[in-house]
């Protein structure tokens, strides 16, 4: 592993994250330090120079993640880390804009913003730690808690149906999706190496585990009873399309789903900026943009 | 409550009903979940956010469990929650929800637009910091940034005044004179999930109480169809609003006549405020909230040394009781208002200029016929600081409070503010005009 030439030393994955803001929040068997060390691995394998990195995350356990990781970062408000995520990539299109997510912040009460997100193809990277629960209110159902499964707001059983994010997003527009699952730490780390390098609006579902507030109400108590749970029931996405609606029954798929190249959004945003005449110190009138 | 009571009176038979009652060990939050339980309105919704939480996990347990016919609805944010509850109230539903800092934030838009429409919704606050930086614990900024939203707002000093406060906000708010949205507000944490012994009513006494809700108009009346909150310019939008600030001085009325209702059924009396060892007090603290509870503490510990310290604890900030605050106030020499709150006006809390606007303008000098001066304030109004403590659930403690009479004693005593008027924990003070003292308590400079 190459050190980034900042000086600052990272070499490994705690050199990546706030050490000294430990313990961390997370439960013993949650799979959020997982994804986490995967986004870290990621960021190590395409040796992103830190000083360039923004992390923008929302409320919930995973948005505590912005904490402990040593980049510039904005802790915001519950489902609004995508618009402000917006706010700096227009700002800085330079810098890789990441956001921490969890399934009730993105899909719930983020959810428009990240329709619109997908839809305008701007490059940022939304990691979103999908544990199927809200589990920093103590296990309300989310728009991600599965179809019967329990929840402190569903004693008797979910009656709803969850998004497939995945497909949420493609059908939205989103030209890079993929899912991973904490069960599969490598592979989920090529995933969000994959919307990294992307150019466009980058979706990662990371499917992980909430032992305490979901498991606990679903018969599956500990962390690992969870991660048992997703090797089980993960399909690669190439085997998938070779199964019958049947046999894909409770399963859930991993892999890219999609890798497209389309206009980027800040690069449209240039391209209109330069229609309208603005030159540097010229006088078409424009406000200066601010980079 | 008489002392005096004789056997078979009709006094007598109400205290045996309050013996009969259920003492039993509940968190704020458990409370409030059983009066809405016992209240059952036809709709709730809501979403979760620290530490307002549990109530409606609670609720959610007696919707599941079939004890409430209560519609409920878990929705996907805090403005979507309110917005229900504006819908289900239009059509005629008695509806609450409940919630705590950004999610009251997010409510914003549609708070004025449940009390522009005149909808009597029912909402627990537990009080909590706003972001940012983010900070779950308790402060009053959620509540204090909605109080010209145009609901009413009550506030709590415990868990059984939250529960007590729930079931008497429904008839305020339903009252026909009122019709406005009433705020139940109480500390997050330190009300909300301590546990407290408090007596409870039986469903009966609670629906008894509360009675049904009957509105004149509603929607889902096909023959009598209204449209609720059209395009109002400036030919009504004006009278409208004049409406519903005559609403809210109607409140002024039946908070007292509710309270005195629910004395009549529990012997617990609550009126717009409690003035606590104030009839001779010479300087007092004007606290809503928790921190009432440690201020009575010091009072009583201060008049045990003899010094004439009081308390005046506000029950309801909206509509703001200022004849009530003035008749209370007027004659002492010096008062702290503490807010838990700061409104960043650099001129004082929320609380605080409410107060000494209340204050304002008392001092009586025109002597009657026997050469006594008149009004209510004849040494002119007391001098009047303010302390912003407890941001962000910082404690507040007994000697804290000390501090703060120590303060007001040492100006009774003629002691002009000076550079280290910032002693001990208090700050100093930022000053922001030569009569106005603005202290930080507890704070790191």
């Amino acid at each position: 592993m190459v050190a980034p030439e900042d000086g600052s030393g990272r070499t490994d994955v705690l050199s990546y994250l706030r050490v000294d803001r430990f313990p961390h929040l997370w439960c013993p068997g949650c799979g959020h330090g997982i994804v986490l060390g995967a986004l870290v691995r990621a960021i190590m394998r395409l040796e992103l120079d830190p000083r360039r990195v923004v992390v923008v995350s929302g409320i919930g356990c995973a948005a505590r993640a912005a904490g402990y990781l040593n980049f510039d970062g904005v802790h915001t408000t519950h489902g609004r880390a995508i618009a402000f995520a917006s706010g700096i990539k227009l700002a800085r299109p330079e810098l890789e804009v990441i956001v921490i997510t969890g399934d009730g912040d993105l899909a719930a009460i983020g959810g428009n913003h990240f329709v619109h997100a997908c839809r305008r193809n701007m490059g940022i990277t939304v990691v979103c730690f999908n544990n199927s629960i809200y589990g920093m209110t103590s296990g309300q159902y989310s728009p991600m808690t599965p179809y019967h499964a329990m929840a402190t707001t569903a004693p008797y059983g979910h009656i709803e149906r969850p998004f497939d994010l995945c497909a949420l997003a493609a059908g939205c527009g989103a030209t890079y999706v993929a899912r991973g699952a904490a069960y599969f730490p490598a592979r989920l780390a090529d995933y969000i190496a994959g919307g990294l390098r992307h150019k466009g609006f980058a979706f990662i579902e990371a499917v992980t585990q909430c032992p305490t507030y979901f498991g606990r109400r679903n018969k599956m108590p500990r962390g690992v009873d969870l991660l048992r749970w997703q090797k089980e029931r993960a399909v690669p996405v190439e085997r998938a399309a070779r199964m019958t609606p049947e046999e894909l029954e409770g399963k859930f798929t991993v892999g890219v789903f999609r890798d497209a190249e389309e206009l980027e959004y800040t690069e449209e945003y240039d391209r209109i900026i330069a229609l309208a005449g603005y030159r540097e110190g010229g006088e078409s009138g424009c406000p200066a943009p601010g980079r | 409550m008489g002392e005096d009571v004789r056997p078979g009176t009709a006094e007598a038979a109400g205290r045996d009903d309050r013996a009969r009652r259920r003492r039993t060990a509940l968190t704020g939050n458990e409370a409030v979940a059983l009066a809405m339980r016992q209240v059952e309105p036809d709709v709730v919704a809501a979403y979760p956010i620290t530490p307002q939480t549990d109530i409606v996990q609670f609720f959610a347990s007696f919707v599941a469990d079939g004890r409430v016919k209560t519609e409920f609805v878990t929705v996907e944010s805090e403005h979507s929650a309110m917005s229900a509850v504006v819908g289900a109230s239009a059509a005629g539903a008695r509806a609450m929800t409940a919630t705590s800092a950004n999610g009251l934030a997010l409510m914003w838009e549609v708070l004025y637009i449940a009390s522009g429409s005149r909808l009597p919704i029912v909402m627990p606050v537990v009080n909590r910091a706003l972001s940012a930086p983010i900070n779950i614990h308790c402060d009053h900024s959620d509540a204090m940034g909605a109080r010209d939203s145009g609901w009413v707002q009550l506030w709590s000093e415990d868990a059984q005044e939250a529960y007590d406060n729930v079931i008497q906000a429904v008839r305020i708010a339903e009252d026909p004179r009122v019709l406005l949205p009433v705020m139940v507000c109480y500390d997050g944490f330190i009300i909300s999930h301590a546990l407290l012994n408090l007596e409870v009513l039986t469903d009966d006494e609670v629906k008894e109480f509360v009675g049904t809700y009957r509105p004149d108009r509603s929607l889902l009346d096909p023959d009598r169809p209204v449209t609720v909150g059209p395009l109002d310019l400036y030919d009504f939008y004006f009278e409208h609003k004049r409406q519903q600030a005559e609403a809210m001085a109607a409140a002024r009325e039946v908070i007292p006549e509710v309270a005195a209702a629910y004395a009549a059924l529990t012997g617990r009396s609550y009126g717009m405020m409690e003035a606590y060892r104030l009839a001779d007090a010479e300087a007092a603290v004007v606290v809503l909230g928790s921190a009432a509870g440690t201020a009575r503490f010091v009072v009583d510990r201060l008049r045990r040394e003899g010094r004439k310290a009081g308390l005046l604890k506000l029950r309801v900030f909206r509509p703001f009781p200022a004849s009530e605050m003035a008749e209370a106030l007027g004659g002492l020499r010096a008062v702290a208002v503490m807010d838990r709150c700061d409104g960043f006006s650099a001129a004082g809390g929320p609380v605080f200029n409410e107060v000494r606007s209340a204050l304002y303008g008392l001092d009586g000098v025109r002597p009657d016929a026997a050469g006594r001066p008149q009004g209510r304030a004849p040494n002119g109004p007391p001098l009047v600081v303010n302390v912003v403590y407890g941001l962000g659930g910082r404690d507040v403690d007994p000697e804290d409070i000390e501090a703060v009479f120590d303060l007001l004693f040492r100006r009774i005593e003629g002691e002009e503010p000076r550079g280290e008027d910032g002693a001990g924990v208090l700050s100093r003070s930022l000053r922001p005009s030569p009569n106005t003292e603005v202290h930080y308590l507890g704070v790191r400079e």
